[in-house]
């Protein structure tokens, strides 16, 4: 097998089909005991689980570094609350709608779920025993929790950025409320709760460009439209950039979420109990890892070109748009399509970000070109290794996640625009959210 | 007495100091500032964007001496801080009425 790959190695897309059946000539690989494997697979996602946690840290610090000192303090609150809620909320509702297993509130596993349960997430009894477990044939519960409720912050991370610096705290954290525990498990539930997407579209969507990325970018697009941009933003047909705080926050922020990234899409293999499993893990892990690296060095040259120097802050974009353009698909591509996959995405985003100034969205942090976009592209480049999926499966499914999640964000962000109002007052925007709302600076020692 | 104010290029400071002090120069006081003048202003690119950077960083120097010494620290900032460039700075001499030494009360030119 080492050899094989190592041989194969530069005509990596041949390979990509051609390797399940060598392994299978070659050799009848010995049977991990189900214990082993219920164990292995318990592991991989409380190691994935707690490398998409880190992915929290990374979103905190991009965003902290890309706002102006005075809405750090604001910036770093809401990523910490934010996180906090969705954790709270995926176990009161968000859990069972995403997972109901087979039981639909409406719908059916055959006929195709729209509606998943509702209750409570309960974990296995303490000390459990294999013939009391939830599932042999899988992993514990409690680790499936962990794993899954990382995603659920992680959509909710994305709506945080684009908003930031003029939206007031509490109907932010109401929306991100409704987000978690409604919005992203009923769209988890469509494809990874065995849903309708999955069983009557055939949609693929392996980590989740579209049902955690597109669906925070949908969001956050919707967001935006009824908030309205920063003051001063565009004027007189001007753009004004409002340059980031600290980008070397930004630059580690981006390094913790690539970091982070590894066991996003490496652990949604979902097994480790195999050789098989575990070699898929590390593709997934290369894969990844190429596709950042493409979108980084794809920004790097794009920015040269278009303006003569390089922007950090679009590398930065470009290698997060690769993660998110390989999330759809990690496993089936080589190395090489891999890189071109994310390099694509980073290229997308150097165009949508100064195109988003244009028709006047002010997405302070890019999350809408990264995690939209780029979500929508990484769905799109699946059928291109992987011949399960369908282009039309794919794009039905991209706009079904996109108008519900759309259409119900803007009711949402409406209707808390009418009861309380989401724009902080004119004043309170000039000083900053920091003072205004939190009487409390990041910096405040420094002034200029 | 003289107030010699100077803007110069900041990574000219430390150049600056070292032949000020060599000529007998005790003390100063150095500010960051931001302004314009001949140099004007210039473009950049933030995130796809343009936009006009009005105010060129400077480091502001605010040196006292004695009337004597005053041609002397103006010749020297204009040989050190000089690299032939627009936005090489501009200097300033003014008549100083008095300068006091806080620890001492000492006045006039032994308090520089």
């Amino acid at each position: 097998m080492k050899n094989l790959s190592k041989i194969t190695g530069l005509a990596a897309v041949l390979t990509a089909a051609a390797l399940p059946v060598f392994a299978q000539d070659a050799e009848v690989p010995a049977a991990v005991p189900t214990d082993v494997a219920w164990i292995l697979n318990t592991l991989l996602f409380l190691i994935g689980g707690f490398l998409v946690f880190w992915m929290a840290a990374g979103f905190a610090m991009l965003e902290a570094g890309l706002v102006r000192s005075k809405n750090v303090t604001m910036q770093l609150l809401k990523n910490v609350i934010l996180f906090s809620i969705a954790c709270t909320m995926y176990y009161l509702i968000g859990y069972n709608l995403m997972y109901p297993l087979g039981n639909w509130t409406i719908g059916a596993d055959e006929t195709g779920g729209y509606l998943g349960a509702f209750a409570l997430a309960v974990l296995e009894a303490v000390g459990v025993g294999a013939d009391a477990v939830d599932d042999y044939s899988y992993a514990s519960t409690g680790s499936d929790f962990f794993f899954q409720v990382m995603f659920c912050a992680t959509t909710a991370s994305i709506v945080s950025g684009t908003l930031a610096e003029r939206i007031k705290l509490w109907p932010f954290l109401i929306f991100t409320t409704v987000l978690t525990s409604i919005i992203y498990p009923i769209v988890g539930s469509w494809k990874w709760g065995g849903g309708f997407l999955d069983s009557q579209f055939g949609f693929l969507d392996f980590a989740g460009s579209t049902v955690v990325h597109s669906t925070g970018g949908w969001a956050a697009l919707a967001g935006v439209l009824v908030l309205g941009p920063r003051l001063g933003k565009y004027k007189d047909g001007r753009v004004n950039p409002m340059p980031g705080s600290n980008l070397t926050l930004a630059t580690l922020g981006t390094f913790i979420l690539w970091l982070g990234w590894f066991g996003f899409n490496g652990a949604s293999q979902l097994a480790m109990g195999s050789i098989g499993d575990a070699a898929d893990i590390s593709r997934i892990f290369v894969n990844t890892n190429a596709a950042a690296a493409g979108g980084a060095i794809a920004a790097l040259i794009m920015t040269q070109l278009l303006y003569k120097k390089p922007d950090l802050t679009m590398v930065l974009n470009g290698a997060l748009a690769g993660l998110v353009s390989i999330t759809a698909e990690p496993l089936t591509p080589g190395i090489g399509v891999a890189t071109l996959i994310g390099g694509l995405g980073g290229v997308i985003v150097v165009f949508a970000v100064p195109f988003l100034d244009k028709i006047k969205i002010d997405d302070v942090v890019g999350a809408i070109p990264v995690h939209l976009i780029c979500g929508i592209w990484g769905t799109l480049a699946v059928p291109l290794t992987n011949s399960d999926a369908s282009f039309y499966g794919q794009i039905v499914s991209i706009v079904i996640v996109g108008a519900f999640t759309f259409t119900v964000s803007l009711v949402v962000w409406m209707i808390l625009k009418v009861v309380m109002g989401i724009r902080a007052p004119q004043e309170d925007e000039m000083m900053g959210l920091d003072k205004a709302e939190l009487g409390m600076e990041a910096y405040p020692e420094f002034k200029v | 007495m003289k107030l010699i104010i100077a803007a110069i290029k900041p990574f000219k400071l430390e150049e600056v100091r070292e032949a000020l002090t060599a000529i007998g120069v005790r003390g100063m006081m150095v500010t960051e500032i931001k302004g314009f003048g001949a140099q004007s202003g210039h473009t950049e690119i933030y995130r796809g964007a343009e936009y006009a950077v009005n105010f060129v960083p400077k480091v502001k120097l605010e040196i006292v001496v004695a009337d004597g010494l005053a041609d002397e620290v103006v010749d020297t900032i204009l040989k050190t801080a000089k690299t032939d460039k627009i936005g090489d700075g501009k200097i300033f001499v003014l008549d100083v009425g008095q300068a006091v030494r806080v620890r001492t009360g000492e006045a006039g030119e032994e308090a520089l």
